[in-house]
């Protein structure tokens, strides 16, 4: 039974322009209390934090803990 | 991060906390302030700066006991009734005497709460007889003021580490078997003592907007005590007791009776009527809630549109930044607004939680289960209504208590084949090649619980549902699949979810009667004190399946007068009273 790639619109979005990642930052990913956040890479070495795992309470520490207002908390798609 | 890796690490304390919510950063305070000696550890699925419950802050206290406005005596009657007489008071009684103490402490931590111009607490009334909601205007801070307390105590933290099952031997606890969230490697944590402060079983039943995660309590509350509790042999009290709330609908949290009320907010039917007397959380007002929408009343409203500019913009500036601040942008996204629109309230799904009803480990008044050694408290301990301040208050109990329990023994012994059996169990879904992943079990799990659970609860229904559970299980066992560490999190949940539905279907179909208006509504039967006013204990049976037995209330220490018992049941406005 191979699993099937099903698409999902994430509730929380970094900005790029503001997110510390590169400074070593992992505040949100260290605060959610789902443990759904990760640190993104790209080709070029530059990080962002980012929504990996779709299972979110909406419950906002990481926007309200990010030193840079950099994350907000929307709420997901199947409850707004 | 959440690549799986095979390791096994033992470590050694006195006491270990499992949880660091609310109850379990007090308990760890506690026992470390009564023993500074000992080592304390605090251990978290989560990380402790946010987790549980209370993660952003809580608006207020919903049951204080304070001088001047309440008695522990009137307390303890007050509880007694909202929970159908179904209360060993002691507990109750205790926490109602000691919970002020608490309050001040909490103060001291920084925690501030609402004064009159006259430096007085200023408490409001809101549920159905006494006065006992005290808000906190700073409340947004407590986790964070808890935090700096857990530090300067030097408490040992420990992060994202899951307890999965307790060790026993000697007849009392032994310690814990937990895997890193990120990683899925073990840490066996042999403990004198162990604390249990996991919470509710919050995703049990599934919200009507289908999403797994959108419950009313914080989803990370997966019901792990209950389980961990039933696997070691522990008795858990009156789990059909369920917790169902009054939300708002779709975005599942509180509509905030407790703020709102006392500012002059109130639950009304589609015609903006009032059509309970009281909107303090209660079985029997869930039901005239239930009534209220099965009766073509519904929807139901929390409505606020009365009420002037000033009030309003203080009830926003309180719900919009504590306990779940996302409303405001919910509330923004559907062009809603307290001054112009009642706001449309519906039913949560179902879920275990003595902090709002009684379904939880029991425990006495020092947080003993039934295990030596080995305590609960806050949302997963049977002391019924315990909310924040229970929490806080039964944890310090615990610890207190854990504390001298230590002076005495040296670790059990256990059986090293338990920790082996336990890793083998936990890693089943890394070791296959495909499969049916935890979302997939989960969600059918919980499906069915809704379907068959939910109340008025039916006995054929929630024979079908032991049926349908049964062949989730099979599949879970044998084909649960699972790719990185953080999966294996969710595997684990999935598995607690359906233990927990499990205990709900079988806790509900051995008492054959009704009580607590919806949360035990069997339709078949009436409420029948001769057979049934009584605790039901439920344990696990030697076929490894539910085994129950009745237990006494204990002697009440506050008497109940025949004529107050049923005022939780008279809570319907009347005509005269509707009609203004």
């Amino acid at each position: 039974m191979p699993l099937a790639q099903t698409a999902t619109t994430v509730p929380v979005t970094v900005n790029d322009d503001l997110c510390i990642a590169d400074k070593g930052c992992t505040v949100c990913v260290d605060v959610c209390p789902l443990d759904v956040l990760r640190i993104a890479e790209s080709e070029d070495g530059s990080k962002t934090a980012y929504m990996k795992y779709d299972e979110c309470w909406y419950c906002m520490p990481c926007e309200a803990d990010c030193p840079t207002g950099a994350v907000t908390v929307n709420l997901p798609y199947l409850l707004k | 991060m959440d690549e799986i890796l095979d390791g096994l690490t033992q470590i050694d304390c006195d006491i270990l906390v499992i949880g660091g919510g609310t109850a379990g950063p007090m308990a760890a305070l506690k026992a470390k302030k009564k023993n500074p000696n000992a080592n304390v550890v605090l251990l978290d699925k989560a990380n402790v700066k946010r987790s549980g419950a209370i993660s952003m802050g809580m608006d207020g206290l919903n049951n204080s006991v304070i001088p001047g406005y309440a008695t522990p005596e009137q307390y303890t009657k007050e509880i007694t009734i909202a929970n159908d007489g179904i209360c060993d008071q002691a507990a109750v009684y205790r926490y109602a005497q000691e919970c002020y103490g608490i309050i001040q402490e909490l103060d001291s931590f920084g925690i501030r709460f609402q004064k009159d111009q006259n430096g007085e607490y200023d408490v409001k009334k809101v549920h159905h007889i006494g006065t006992y909601v005290l808000p906190m205007p700073n409340g947004d801070t407590v986790k964070k003021a808890l935090y700096r307390q857990l530090r300067k105590a030097r408490i040992n933290i420990i992060n994202r580490y899951m307890a999965t099952r307790m060790l026993t031997g000697e007849g009392r606890v032994a310690g814990a078997v937990c895997v890193n969230t990120r990683s899925a490697e073990f840490l066996v944590v042999r403990a004198k003592a162990v604390i249990m402060g996991l919470g509710a079983a919050g995703r049990l039943g599934l919200p009507t907007s289908g999403y797994l995660y959108g419950t009313y309590e914080n989803a990370s509350n997966s019901g792990e005590g209950y389980a961990m509790a039933y696997h070691a042999g522990a008795g858990l009290a009156n789990l059909e007791c369920y917790q169902i709330n009054p939300l708002i609908k779709d975005y599942n949290g509180p509509a905030c009776a407790y703020v709102a009320g006392p500012m002059g907010g109130y639950t009304a039917n589609a015609k903006g009527e009032r059509f309970i007397e009281c909107d303090y959380w209660s079985g029997q007002m869930m039901q005239e809630f239930f009534d209220e929408l099965q009766g073509g009343k519904g929807p139901v409203y929390l409505k606020l549109n009365h009420l002037a500019e000033e009030t309003i913009s203080e009830i926003e500036r309180v719900l919009h930044i504590v306990e779940r601040p996302t409303r405001g942008h919910f509330h923004a996204g559907r062009g809603t607004d307290y001054r112009k629109q009642m706001i449309e309230m519906h039913i949560s799904e179902i879920g275990f939680c003595s902090g709002h009803s009684a379904s939880g480990v029991f425990v006495d008044e020092h947080a003993r289960t039934t295990i030596p050694g080995l305590y609960a408290a806050g949302d997963m301990a049977n002391v019924p209504h315990n909310y924040m301040l229970g929490a806080f208050t039964n944890g310090a109990f615990a610890g207190l208590d854990a504390a001298d329990f230590i002076a005495d023994v040296d670790y059990a012994s256990f059986d090293a084949g338990e920790v082996e059996a336990e890793r083998t169990r936990v890693l089943a879904p890394t070791k296959r090649d495909d499969g049916i992943p935890p979302n997939q079990i989960e969600y059918k799990t919980r499906r069915l619980v809704n379907d068959y659970l939910q109340p008025p609860k039916v006995t054929a229904k929630m024979e079908l549902a032991q049926k349908r559970f049964e062949e989730v299980r099979e599949d879970m066992e044998q084909g649960m699949y699972v790719r990185d560490a953080h999966e294996l999190m969710r595997a684990l949940e999935a598995s607690t979810i359906l233990d927990c539905a499990d205990m709900a279907a079988a806790a509900s179909l051995y008492r054959t009667e009704s009580r607590w208006g919806l949360y035990h509504n069997r339709v078949e039967y009436d409420r029948d004190d001769e057979n049934w006013f009584c605790h039901t204990i439920l344990t696990k049976g030697e076929d490894g399946k539910p085994a129950h037995r009745k237990q006494d209330v204990k002697p009440y220490v506050v008497e109940i007068a025949e004529d107050e018992k049923d005022a939780y049941y008279k809570q319907r406005v009347g005509a005269s009273v509707a009609a203004e």
